[in-house]
């Protein structure tokens, strides 16, 4: 049920109390202008002048200071005395000198009546004469605005690409090297003990560009840890072999979110990703053993050759990063 | 007519002989608006948006939101010779080369911050005095929107930046987009045009940061000042103060001088803010790579309540017949979802459980509406819980407390603080209650407060005894609650 407040207040002609009247305060007239005494005046005077000439300075001073090649800390400062003191000024103002005795105004209410509305609604319906079928105009209109607007969302589809099988590999391959961001490969013996090295697949060079130096780091989904822990990494399942030379390489990306696991816990064989604190235990596969993760990090089966050079023999075991839909299947 | 002598009387006269200004002026001159404290807080709202655009529009001039590379050579030493993105180069100009960049640069990130803050200050105060009851509900929608609006305004302003830590943040936001059932990685294929981070993001970052997303939040405000304006603000009770009038003072001259001089003063904080205190230093987290990140890594402070339930959130995720919904989702999807969804319902749901469907415009106070407040309250605790679990590793190193135990213990607190909240805060309002008492202040009478509509199971009995009791009354189709 709603409510419909009848108009009540003061009646003057625009239903307002009016300045100057008396209000529900029983306050009259101009209160605190008139009723200071003239030094009390003229103190205030001073002060609303004083907070713009203050402003006037200010932003004297900040041209100033702009003018000489600029100061972070000054150019804030004197900005903010400058709008400061025009908005102490006219607070002060306000507050000291305009008349401020509550003022009634009647609130009517927000619905129209029954008669307006009646009205509207017979003026709106008389929009259409000698209409015999409307359902068939107004379905067959709105099948027609349905389908264009569908039609118009198909520009959309050509943001981005189909999701494919990008989110599920790597540029890992079998024999592709394992490089520092500066495309150099990696030796078995350039990790040390306790040791961590981040790594990525090798990029060749552009044919088009030879002299643009590859980055191996713009491969946003393959960077990987290459580890020695001190103690020998138990194989899973199916991933024996993947170890050489006590070097374990498992995807940098966490499973949670995808931030890269960036804090090795050597004493502990504990990795650690700094964004939500999820844990893996470099020993047992990277298994998530503490925080929100619920994978392990996927490991990337690596070999040595002939050289010394580490060499992937495949893409990592699972898609890296953060889970999605169909990322088992 | 009689020549005006004064210039700006024939101004006014030249302008109304065009437009009929005068009587418009008139009116909206007139309006008045109720005087209290805490019906600044949505003024401080506006004024910082005001100071975002402002400074914005200056900073567009300098900002180049493209991922092509280069190899930097401005005046900051560090980071010479170093390859990034021309956004994070030209953001580094700002911050060194341009003078005045970096106070713009930071009173935008301030005015931002001081944006969503004072917008929430502003939600709390709407909610706890009742101010979205009916005609409101519209006005209370439409800011709930501007928050969702808001919030990843801000996200996708500083990520602009391509710096290391709101690259972190990015391709957190991608990986809980990718978490999404179906539709996920369609989403962010086409979001970000392809895998992480992809070549078009900061470019498509950018138009929604200063257009698409700035032009539905003006309209939105446009909107939501010209409700206020048709409603007429709410006042609390008090000397003369009813439900059929509105008691303050007109717009001009005092209230107007006062809006103008706190939006100067706004304008002011955020200035010495933007100029004394450093915010978002780029060049000390370096440009996005995207294997590598620091620590600590925390989201701007609106942000931080996700990154928190994220952290808090167990490792669990649902697994059938070879698809599987992440854990992210549940946090940071399906945890957002509900909470705007109960935001927006909030009135309509407080209108059926107390039966309350009529006009209000006198406020409550919140101790008045033990029930009301207490909820609210708790529902802040629980986000304020969220949002401090969001540094769980600053807690850990600060205090020399294990990691593990610092979230094990905020885990504790987002199931027992917020109830205990609750408890603490109906007590308080009742105490306070009983103290108006005393002073002989009668208290307004409280609606009853219809739990039995919680027992789901009921509706369908319930709403054929509706049906039976209007058959029999005869009335129309007008939904009685």
């Amino acid at each position: 049920m709603s409510e419909h407040p009848p108009p009540s207040g003061p009646a003057t002609p625009d239903d307002r109390g009016c300045l100057g009247c008396e209000g529900p305060d029983g306050r009259v007239g101009d209160a605190d202008a008139a009723a200071g005494d003239p030094a009390e005046t003229r103190r205030s005077e001073m002060a609303v002048a004083s907070a713009f000439l203050l402003s006037t300075l200010g932003a004297i001073g900040l041209g100033v200071v702009y003018w000489r090649g600029g100061q972070v800390q000054f150019e804030g400062l004197l900005l903010a005395v400058a709008l400061g003191g025009l908005g102490l000024g006219f607070v002060l103002w306000a507050r000291r000198f305009m008349p401020h005795q509550p003022v009634v105004e009647a609130r009517h209410p927000i619905a129209s009546t029954e008669e307006e509305v009646d009205r509207f609604r017979q003026e709106y319906e008389q929009g259409e004469l000698l209409l015999g079928r409307r359902k068939l105009l107004v379905r067959s209109a709105g099948l027609a605005l349905a389908t264009l607007g569908a039609a118009l969302l198909f520009p959309i589809r050509s943001l981005g690409p189909r999701p494919g099988r990008g989110l599920k590999s790597t540029p890992y391959q079998r024999g592709t090297y394992l490089v520092t961001a500066e495309n150099e490969r990696v030796r078995a013996d350039d990790v040390n003990v306790n040791g961590v090295l981040t790594v990525f697949p090798e990029v060749a060079p552009d044919p088009d560009d030879p002299e643009a130096e590859p980055r191996p780091a713009a491969q946003a989904d393959s960077p990987t840890l290459l580890i020695r822990p001190d103690t020998e990494v138990v194989a899973r399942k199916g991933r024996e072999g993947w170890t050489p030379d006590g070097l374990v390489a498992y995807s940098k990306l966490c499973t949670h979110v995808g931030c890269p696991v960036g804090l090795y816990q050597a004493d502990e064989h504990l990795l650690l990703c700094p964004c939500h604190q999820s844990t893996f235990d470099v020993l047992d596969g990277a298994r998530a053993v503490f925080g929100p993760a619920t994978r392990s990090l996927p490991q990337l089966p690596i070999a040595i050759d002939a050289e010394g050079f580490v060499v992937a023999r495949g893409d990592f075991s699972a898609p890296t990063g953060a889970g999605f839909w169909d990322r088992d299947r | 007519m009689a020549r005006d002598r004064l210039v700006s009387r024939r101004v006014a006269r030249w302008l109304d002989q065009r437009t009929g200004s005068a009587k418009f002026a008139r009116t909206a001159l007139g309006k008045v608006f109720p005087d209290h404290w805490s019906f600044l807080i949505g003024e401080i709202v506006l004024y910082s948006f005001v100071v975002l655009i402002v400074t914005g529009v200056y900073l567009t001039f300098f900002f180049d939101p493209s991922s092509s590379e280069v190899v930097y050579d401005g005046s900051y030493a560090p980071l010479r010779g170093v390859t990034m993105t021309e956004a994070y180069a030209s953001s580094l100009d700002l911050s060194f080369d341009v003078r005045a960049g970096l106070v713009m640069r930071q009173m935008h990130h301030w005015a931002a911050l001081l944006f969503l803050a004072s917008m929430i200050v502003h939600l709390m105060r709407i909610f706890f005095t009742g101010a979205f009851r009916r005609p409101r509900e519209l006005n209370w929608i439409v800011g709930v929107t501007l928050l969702i609006l808001s919030i990843f305004n801000g996200f996708a302003g500083y990520s602009l930046l391509d710096d290391q830590l709101s690259g972190t943040g990015l391709r957190i936001a991608y990986s809980i987009a990718l978490s999404i059932p179906i539709a996920g990685t369609w989403l962010t294929s086409l979001v970000f045009g392809g895998e992480f981070p992809g070549p078009d993001i900061i470019n498509r970052l950018y138009v929604i940061h200063i257009l698409l997303l700035p032009a539905l939040i003006i309209a939105l405000i446009g909107l939501h000042l010209g409700l206020v304006v048709r409603h007429k603000h709410t006042q609390f009770g008090g000397r003369g103060r009813t439900e059929r009038n509105v008691v303050g003072e007109p717009v001009w001259p005092r209230f107007a001088f006062k809006s103008i001089g706190l939006m100067l003063l706004t304008a002011a904080v955020l200035a010495a803010l933007g100029g004394l205190a450093q915010i978002n230093p780029i060049w000390l987290y370096g440009p996005f790579e995207p294997a590598e990140v620091s620590s600590a890594s925390q989201p701007d402070w609106y942000v931080a309540w996700l990154d928190g339930a994220l952290r808090v959130f167990p490792p669990w995720e649902l697994r059938v017949g070879g698809y599987q919904v992440p854990a992210p989702f549940f946090p940071a999807v399906l945890l957002a979802g509900i909470t705007f969804v109960l935001l927006y319902l909030w009135p309509f749901l407080e209108a059926r459980f107390t039966s309350d469907h009529v006009e209000h415009h006198l406020l409550d106070r919140p101790r008045n509406r033990p029930v009301r407040t207490s909820m609210g309250a708790a529902t802040l605790a629980f986000y304020t819980v969220l949002t401090l679990s969001g540094s769980t590793d600053v807690v850990a190193t600060t205090f020399g407390l294990s990691v593990n135990a610092v979230l094990v213990a905020c885990r504790i607190a987002c199931v027992v603080v917020p109830p205990l909240v609750a408890l603490a805060t109906y007590r308080l309002c009742r105490e306070l209650q009983l103290r108006d008492e005393d002073a002989g202040l009668v208290p307004p009478e409280r609606p009853r407060i219809r739990w039995e509509l919680l027992r789901v199971w009921e509706w369908p009995a319930r709403r054929k005894q509706t049906k039976a009791a209007l058959a029999r009354s005869g009335a129309g189709p007008a939904a009685v609650d």
